[in-house]
């Protein structure tokens, strides 16, 4: 069995919520925003994971963690082998982000406008000293600018952001990540602000940057059907935790847990003759916030097969329902 | 046969911008039948938004209307002085429901308040009276009548949304337009506001003008649909042969781009280029640039929507 390059054991973060006057003087305990409360996975080598779910379910907070901008409530993170939990000092922090890179949602306000592209790229360049000579490092930006087709390099490289379009300028922000030669990329949402012939265009990219330079991929996501394409394996994130986790397609062909169900109901879908019914959605009410998080397992309220005196009571386990295939839930097989 | 409610015919609107004319609507005609759901899809900067804005007859500035016409129930709004406008087209005869509608709602006023002024201000009702009916009005879009009385953002995502929805029906509009009602909206909550526009749909028997880019979410409700590409309608027709025999290459293409739930693709499609800047739009068909199938004639002359079949029509010199 290969060893994962990324693990990540029960991790959390608390955010705490600013009390009042009054509460602090009541002597209320201070409470907490439980954005990611226990959660544990692992990525292979080469292989896309993708987290999905709703907004404030934890998925961006649990990459914010992976990248090291926030430091965890509790909880470890390995890459490859290394606890990189504390990672205290200045070198560490530098040395991870080298093989840990970033890309974000939006192309248009993740890189400075006053930048040429040129700046863009060489920016990492200069921070991690690669690269000796000028010209060494106008060979790695002009061999990263064609990795991700912006072709030829000598035509963009003394633009600015605002002179590219949002297609190109994801791409730009790819081969930023991309530069350094990282082992692993969080990629939060990079498609979700690009239209749809665009969103393939970049999804293909990263695909084949994969298969080609070996990349491994947390995929952050709020689109089922994309991370169906481009994943191998999907979690699904209620409310800081994981309730199911699985092979992308075992997950979204055969769901167990009714929250993943109620959620692939959800996403439309391009076939016309369903536009006179009225979709079945298997779920009520709304997220609650994750101040208040309710008692046992903590979609019970929005659950249609919830068990009185079991759901309501007692939290329930990420088990593995069947090989490689990982449910949280009291009545996994038997709805 | 069912009555047409609106009709546009060669509708323009330009924007008159410092860098030049941008031709954000060109040329664009269609018809919407009494009930029917009419589905506007297209890429960022198509033209489907200022279309939109054009149909309730106030153009984003500095865009103006240039040409054409535009009937609601038989009745030309083009050229009508802007206090007629307000005073007996919009909200009356045609309305909108906003993109985002956490910006559409005033913070400071409660539902009640903002949901009522239409009502007294148009039909001259009393106060009680008008809470009465947007009372009504909220309980139709599965919201509690008591809401009239909280502030929005007492409200999430979900509710503010139906509240504008059930803002824009207060007024019996014959024609609503949804310019994407959904996109700011997580998944479930986009399902629950699609299914409610469904149900309106039917028992209302609503027309309307589904924007948006989103071909699946446009598949789940237009009868329909019409895609837009650099100001121009280049396909409209019934929406199962849309999806199933789309006819224009742009068509084909956007469908084939678009991720499927539960079938494998090897690979997605997708469009190389951009779409043109509408100042100086390409010559001939304004597609050709990034046309897998372009020909000469395609750079020289613009192709006409033409019949293919029964309601169906597209742009194309291939046809």
């Amino acid at each position: 069995m290969t060893k994962p390059i990324l693990k990540v054991e029960n991790l959390k973060k608390y955010f705490p919520v600013k009390r009042g006057l009054l509460g602090a003087l009541r002597g209320e305990p201070p409470k907490f925003v439980r954005a990611v409360d226990g959660v544990s996975f692992e990525v292979y080598k080469q292989e896309v994971f993708a987290l999905v779910g709703e907004s404030g379910c934890g998925k961006t907070t649990t990459g914010k963690l992976v990248m090291k901008l926030l430091e965890p409530t509790d909880g470890r993170i390995y890459l490859e082998g290394k606890d990189v939990t504390d990672l205290k000092t200045q070198e560490e922090i530098k040395a991870y982000r080298r093989k840990v890179q970033m890309i974000f949602q939006d192309p248009f306000s993740s890189m400075n406008p006053r930048f040429r592209i040129y700046d863009v790229l060489e920016e990492p360049l200069l921070i991690h000293g690669i690269g000796e000579t000028r010209a060494e490092r106008e060979e790695l930006i002009y061999k990263a600018l064609e990795m991700v087709k912006i072709v030829p390099p000598e035509d963009y490289v003394g633009r600015h952001p605002h002179m590219l379009s949002g297609g190109q300028r994801q791409r730009v922000a790819i081969a930023r990540a991309l530069i350094l030669n990282p082992t692993f990329i969080v990629a939060d949402e990079p498609v979700s602000m690009l239209d749809v012939s665009i969103r393939a265009e970049i999804l293909e990219l990263m695909k084949e940057l994969k298969e080609k330079m070996g990349v491994t991929y947390l995929y952050i996501t709020h689109d089922l059907s994309t991370a169906r394409y481009f994943a191998d394996w999907i979690a699904v994130m209620y409310l800081g935790r994981i309730v199911e986790m699985g092979p992308a397609r075992v997950v979204i062909d055969n769901p167990i847990h009714p929250y993943t169900r109620a959620l692939l109901a959800a996403v439309p879908e391009p076939i016309p003759e369903r536009r006179n019914i009225i979709k079945e959605l298997p779920i009520k009410g709304e997220v609650p916030s994750a101040i208040n998080i309710p008692p046992g397992c903590r979609f019970h309220p929005r659950c249609i097969y919830m068990e009185r005196g079991l759901c309501d009571v007692k939290h329930p386990q990420l088990v593995e329902y069947e090989h490689n295939h990982w449910v949280e839930c009291w009545l996994a097989g038997k709805i | 046969m069912a009555k047409t409610v609106l009709e546009v015919k060669d509708l323009k609107m330009y924007y008159f911008t410092s860098r030049g004319v941008v031709r954000a609507v060109d040329n664009v005609s269609f018809e919407l039948k009494k009930g029917e759901v009419l589905g506007l899809a297209g890429e960022s900067g198509c033209g489907k938004s200022s279309l939109g804005f054009t149909l309730m007859g106030m153009p984003t500035p500095p865009g103006k209307i240039v040409g054409g016409s535009v009937k609601i129930d038989g009745r030309e709004i083009v050229g009508l002085p802007e206090d007629v406008l307000r005073r007996e087209i919009r909200w009356q005869k045609i309305s909108m429901i906003f993109q985002g509608a956490m910006n559409a709602l005033n913070p400071v006023y409660t539902i009640g308040y903002q949901m009522i002024e239409p009502l007294i201000y148009h039909r001259g009702m009393e106060k009680e009276e008008a809470l009465d009916r947007a009372m009504r009005y909220l309980e139709l879009v599965g919201l509690s009548p008591e809401i009239v009385y909280r502030y929005p953002h007492e409200l999430s995502g979900g509710m503010k949304q139906r509240v504008v929805i059930a803002t824009a029906l207060i007024l019996e509009p014959d024609v609503v337009i949804a310019d994407e009602p959904t996109t700011a909206l997580d998944v479930v909550v986009q399902a629950q506001i699609i299914n409610l526009m469904k149900k309106l749909k039917k028992e209302l028997g609503l027309s309307m003008i589904f924007i948006t880019h989103d071909l699946s979410i446009l598949a789940e409700i237009s009868d329909r649909v019409a895609i837009m590409y650099a100001g121009k309608i280049i396909e409209i027709g019934d929406s199962q042969k849309i999806y199933y025999e789309p006819a224009h290459p742009y068509t084909q293409k956007l469908l084939a781009a678009i991720p499927r739930l539960h079938e494998d693709v090897d690979k997605l499609e997708f469009i190389p280029g951009q779409p043109p800047n509408l100042i100086k739009p390409p010559s001939g068909c304004r597609f050709h640039p990034r046309c897998p199938y372009a020909m000469q004639v395609c750079r020289e002359q613009e192709p006409e929507l033409k019949e293919i079949d029964k309601d169906h029509h597209a742009a194309c010199w291939l046809l």
